[in-house]
């Protein structure tokens, strides 16, 4: 496997050389110099690839060969729900009558597209237990800005401005904090107790009336159901502030609880998690967000409604936190999650939800032996290993991802939630089969044995992959972010 | 019950049960309190099989009016353009789509160099010195960088011309107040940016100057001297711009920029309603560790073969959490990849003919409304789209165009109170000459 460098697309490229079609140009030549001024015409060409079709396809197909998707192989990286990605998603979002539409055309030429997107907010509704949708947020972040923006507009419409604080648990994916600061807030962080939950006794001395509201995920990163969510909301919604839902981790309850039945006032959903938009090597994704009614003046515009049989984009809408992408979110990304349910249905949820935490559950037993395990009570959809008995015989987390390359596996999650010390978040999703569930389990049961018996071999992977460990601190030290014929490294000036 | 995408049979299940040692499923879930379980349920559609959803699904699709079915002078931001067949191919690979972020770089080097290739491409397209591995759009980039420039230069001022896209002007809005920064518009003069207006609104608490190139009129402005009056004032100069336009046009890097943010929808992605498609984010090296989002890095392994990571992450919010500037995370891999396969089938000639075509095109588009007798606004230069004066409300005109198999061009009046009864008219390399003749024939009939 380990050839070669493989060589950039630039160094393949000789002059001469085309892969576009043009046709011939049918209206007369312009001359540049009569139009523009000599200063915005470009002197200098851009060096832009010269390859023929061929080439390039060799060339991303050589790539593709040096990535793992899900369709490679067995992908547990927990709190990203790397669940099989259906191929007639793909299908229906290539229909030309959705993907050759413009945004801004007449709407009565669109109803189609907006009938699907008015479906999966009614459908999106219903699984969260909320009341309105908006599908505009182009990923999770994004959908937590969002709410957070609506939950500050909704604060100081009551013309309450001192509500500055977003609470937000030790265990939370980092970007809460982020969008906590970016939508003008200020984060305090709620400590876990002893069984990896929300210390209640720790966020009632932290709400107050400066308190805006508390960000959660539930079940938590550590793959744990907040068992006392009602009491949660009830602390704090009792002094004023809302209560917000990340749903990074939906596919462990749908159809079992909905956040809006829990005391959530806002929620946001990856499509491209639970609803099989597939990941596409980091987006694009889609981040909905839900509220309950008191927060729906808020949301951003515009607002897609039903007018008797017709759909419309409502843009009155005084107190809307404006507009937060160009047009009307990842259009795209919602015919996947769209066809996605509507192939499953309630049953197909139901079972989804039930086999994705039937199967984390079988994997944390089946490990628990050979791993030690922080939290030993029932798991959601996840659950989260520590290394440190591994550790303490030279071995670490990092090294025993690395070791999974070589059996074909993406590893999991490593060194996160951040309350775990030398943590691996496992999270297989229900569409494996019990043999890769077996196979998986095999392969880390082995490696915990060569921990003890030929760490090296351990410490030194991966031993197959077409380029071993990376320097990544040369890459951040000396940062070369393009390709030049020349290579220079970019000075932080 | 069975499904396609559960592979788990009854024999499976109770083994599982088993070895967890649980008599039922349900035992799984006692720790969500009564109160909170959700009984019965969910009121939402029943399952349909493969073949009935994709015909219940090609039905809507086909109540939608496609630009394979009408000719589309519609741009404003979302453009029809040559689409190479070989990028549908490329991305169509599912070793790339079921790929997640690459965290881990030994066995996903594809990706990694993929978004490397990207990098390097938007910087030779827009002269900056580096670039990341994408925003969600041009909107948000645009206000991503107005956000970094207040953070960058403890300013709360942002100045952003009337002649920028409406929607990320709106967008623009919306982050700025997220962090309490003040947002005023420039206005438009002609079709660019009012200078004396400009000179006038900037003082010593403006982070930026904020401009589109060519702007939402399709003209070029003089951009060099707005980004040296933003100098000036020790503000940042920002520019979004069309990557497809820089084929022709001086690249924002050599004209002042500080930061060249835009959307590559132009290079191979459907306008799919507005999106997914795909921003992009370019700076100088003086910024380079406040860039939002990804960046991709060469590096070498252990016995030094070249090879790609994610670097320079101390900026981000995994890393960095409540003290991150900005909280993307997942981007637009998948459309920048598409983005990517597009400018190398291009390529360093078919970039400059395609961008000349959309001039000549835009040109000739110009001069046939000028014939048939109708106002044109604005300069010389025209890229994708011109401004005509119709005289009556543009919706209007739409709907009988729309008859003739036409979809007429964006509403200038909804945005813009001074240009009411004025269409945005887009031309890309893709309408012929004929189609241009048609429209105008056709639009000539209604002022006629």
């Amino acid at each position: 496997m380990r050839n070669e460098n493989q060589p950039l697309i630039f160094e393949v490229s000789k002059e001469g050389r085309i892969g576009y079609s043009l046709p011939e140009l049918d209206v007369p030549e312009v001359d540049l110099a009569n139009l523009l001024p000599q200063a915005y015409i470009r002197s200098e060409e851009a060096a832009l690839p010269e390859v023929s079709e061929l080439d390039i396809m060799r060339h991303y197909t050589a790539l593709s060969n040096r990535n793992h998707g899900v369709d490679t192989g067995f992908y547990p990286l927990g709190s990203c729900t790397m669940k099989y990605n259906p191929k007639i998603n793909e299908a229906v979002a290539r229909l030309s009558g959705f993907a050759n539409i413009h945004p801004l055309q007449e709407e009565s030429t669109v109803q189609g597209a907006m009938e699907i997107m008015y479906d999966l907010q009614e459908h999106l509704s219903e699984i969260t237990g909320m009341d309105e949708v908006t599908l505009q947020p182009a990923a999770g972040a994004h959908g937590e800005w969002t709410a957070l923006m609506m939950i500050r507009a909704y604060h100081e419409a009551n013309g309450d401005f001192n509500r500055t604080k977003v609470l937000v648990p030790d265990s939370a994916h980092g970007t809460n904090p982020a969008s906590a600061t970016v939508a003008g807030f200020d984060t305090i962080t709620v400590k876990s107790n002893d069984n990896g939950l929300v210390d209640i006794e720790d966020l009632k001395s932290k709400v107050g009336d400066d308190t805006a509201a508390l960000m959660l995920t539930n079940p938590n990163t550590l793959g744990l159901f907040e068992e006392d969510i009602l009491k949660m909301a009830e602390i704090v919604h009792g002094v004023g502030g809302k209560l917000y839902y990340d749903g990074a981790n939906l596919n462990a309850v749908m159809a079992k609880a909905r956040p809006g039945d829990m005391g959530f006032d806002a929620v946001h959903l990856n499509l491209h998690k639970t609803f099989t938009g597939p990941h596409g090597g980091g987006g694009p994704g889609s981040g909905p967000v839900g509220v309950k009614a008191d927060l729906a003046p808020f949301l951003p515009k515009p607002v897609l409604v039903k007018e008797g049989e017709r759909y419309t984009f409502e843009y009155n809408r005084p107190q809307s936190i404006g507009r937060v992408k160009p047009f009307y979110g990842n259009f795209g990304i919602y015919l996947r999650a769209y066809t996605y349910i509507r192939s499953m249905g309630p049953d197909g949820l139901k079972a989804v939800t039930e086999y994705a935490v039937l199967n984390a559950n079988y994997m944390m037993r089946r490990l628990e032996p050979y791993f030690d395990l922080p939290y030993p009570q029932h798991c959601k959809h996840e659950f989260v290993l520590s290394g440190r008995r591994q550790k303490k015989l030279g071995v670490r987390t990092l090294d025993m991802a690395k070791r999974l390359l070589d059996f074909g596996y993406h590893p999991p999650t490593i060194y996160f939630p951040l309350n775990v010390e030398e943590g691996m978040m496992i999270e297989p999703t229900e569409t494996e089969s019990k043999e890769t569930l077996d196979s998986f389990i095999d392969a880390m049961i082995q490696i915990a044995k060569e921990v003890k018996e030929t760490p090296e071999i351990v410490q030194e992977a991966p031993h197959t992959t077409v380029v071993n460990r990376l320097d990544e601190t040369k890459a951040a030290r000396h940062p070369v972010l393009r390709y030049k014929e020349k290579e220079e490294e970019l000075v932080n000036v | 019950m069975k499904h396609r995408y559960i592979p788990m049979t009854e024999t499976d299940r109770d083994e599982m049960l088993a070895a967890i040692g649980i008599a039922t499923v349900d035992e799984l879930f006692e720790d969500i309190p009564e109160e909170v379980r959700f009984k019965g349920e969910l009121n939402i559609k029943p399952a349909k099989s493969e073949t009935a959803l994709m015909k219940e699904l090609a039905q809507l699709a086909s109540k939608n009016a496609d630009s394979r079915h009408y000719t589309s002078f519609l741009g404003a931001g979302v453009y029809d353009h040559y689409k190479p067949i070989i990028v549908d191919h490329v991305i169509s690979r599912s070793e790339f789509y079921t790929a997640y972020t690459p965290y881990q770089p030994e066995i996903s080097q594809g990706e990694l160099q993929a978004i490397f290739e990207f990098q390097t491409m938007i910087c030779e397209l827009t002269g900056m010195d580096l670039a990341n591995s994408s925003m969600y759009d041009g909107g948000t980039a645009l206000a991503e960088a107005g956000t970094l420039a207040a953070g960058h230069t403890r300013r709360k001022k942002l100045l952003v011309s009337a002649t920028v896209h409406p929607e990320a002007r709106d967008v623009v809005d919306a982050y700025a107040a997220g962090q309490f920064i003040e947002v005023v518009t420039i206005p438009q003069t002609n079709g660019v940016t009012d200078l004396e207006k400009l000179e006038q609104l900037i003082d010593g608490d403006t982070a930026a100057v904020l401009v589109q190139y060519p702007n939402f009129f399709g003209q070029v402005e003089d951009i060099e001297q707005i980004g040296k009056i933003a100098h000036d004032h020790g503000g940042l100069f920002i520019v979004s711009s069309n990557p497809l336009a820089l084929g022709v046009l001086t690249p924002p890097g050599k004209l002042g920029a500080d930061i060249t943010v835009g959307d590559a929808q132009p290079f191979g992605i459907p306008e799919q309603f507005g999106g997914p498609h795909c921003g992009f984010f370019a700076t100088t090296t003086k910024l380079m560790r406040k860039v939002p989002g990804r960046l991709v890095g060469e590096t070498t392994d252990e016995d030094g073969r070249r090879g790609y990571v994610l670097t320079l992450q101390a900026r981000e919010q995994h890393i960095r959490r409540d003290k991150a500037t900005s909280n993307i995370c997942s981007n637009q891999a998948l459309n920048a990849l598409a983005a990517s396969v597009a400018m190398t089938a291009l390529g360093k000639v078919g970039v400059k003919e395609i961008a000349y075509q959309n001039i000549a095109k835009t040109r000739y588009a110009k001069e046939a409304f000028e014939k048939a007798g109708f106002d044109v606004k604005f300069g010389d230069i025209h890229f994708n789209e011109i401004v005509v004066d119709v005289k009556k409300p543009v919706a209007e005109v739409n709907e009988q165009l729309f008859q003739k198999g036409i979809i007429g061009g964006y509403d200038l009046g909804s945005t813009y109170s001074e240009l009411a009864n004025h269409t945005l008219i887009a031309v890309t390399e893709q309408r012929t000459k004929e189609e241009i003749d048609a429209l105008v024939q056709e639009m000539e009939a209604l002022h006629a």
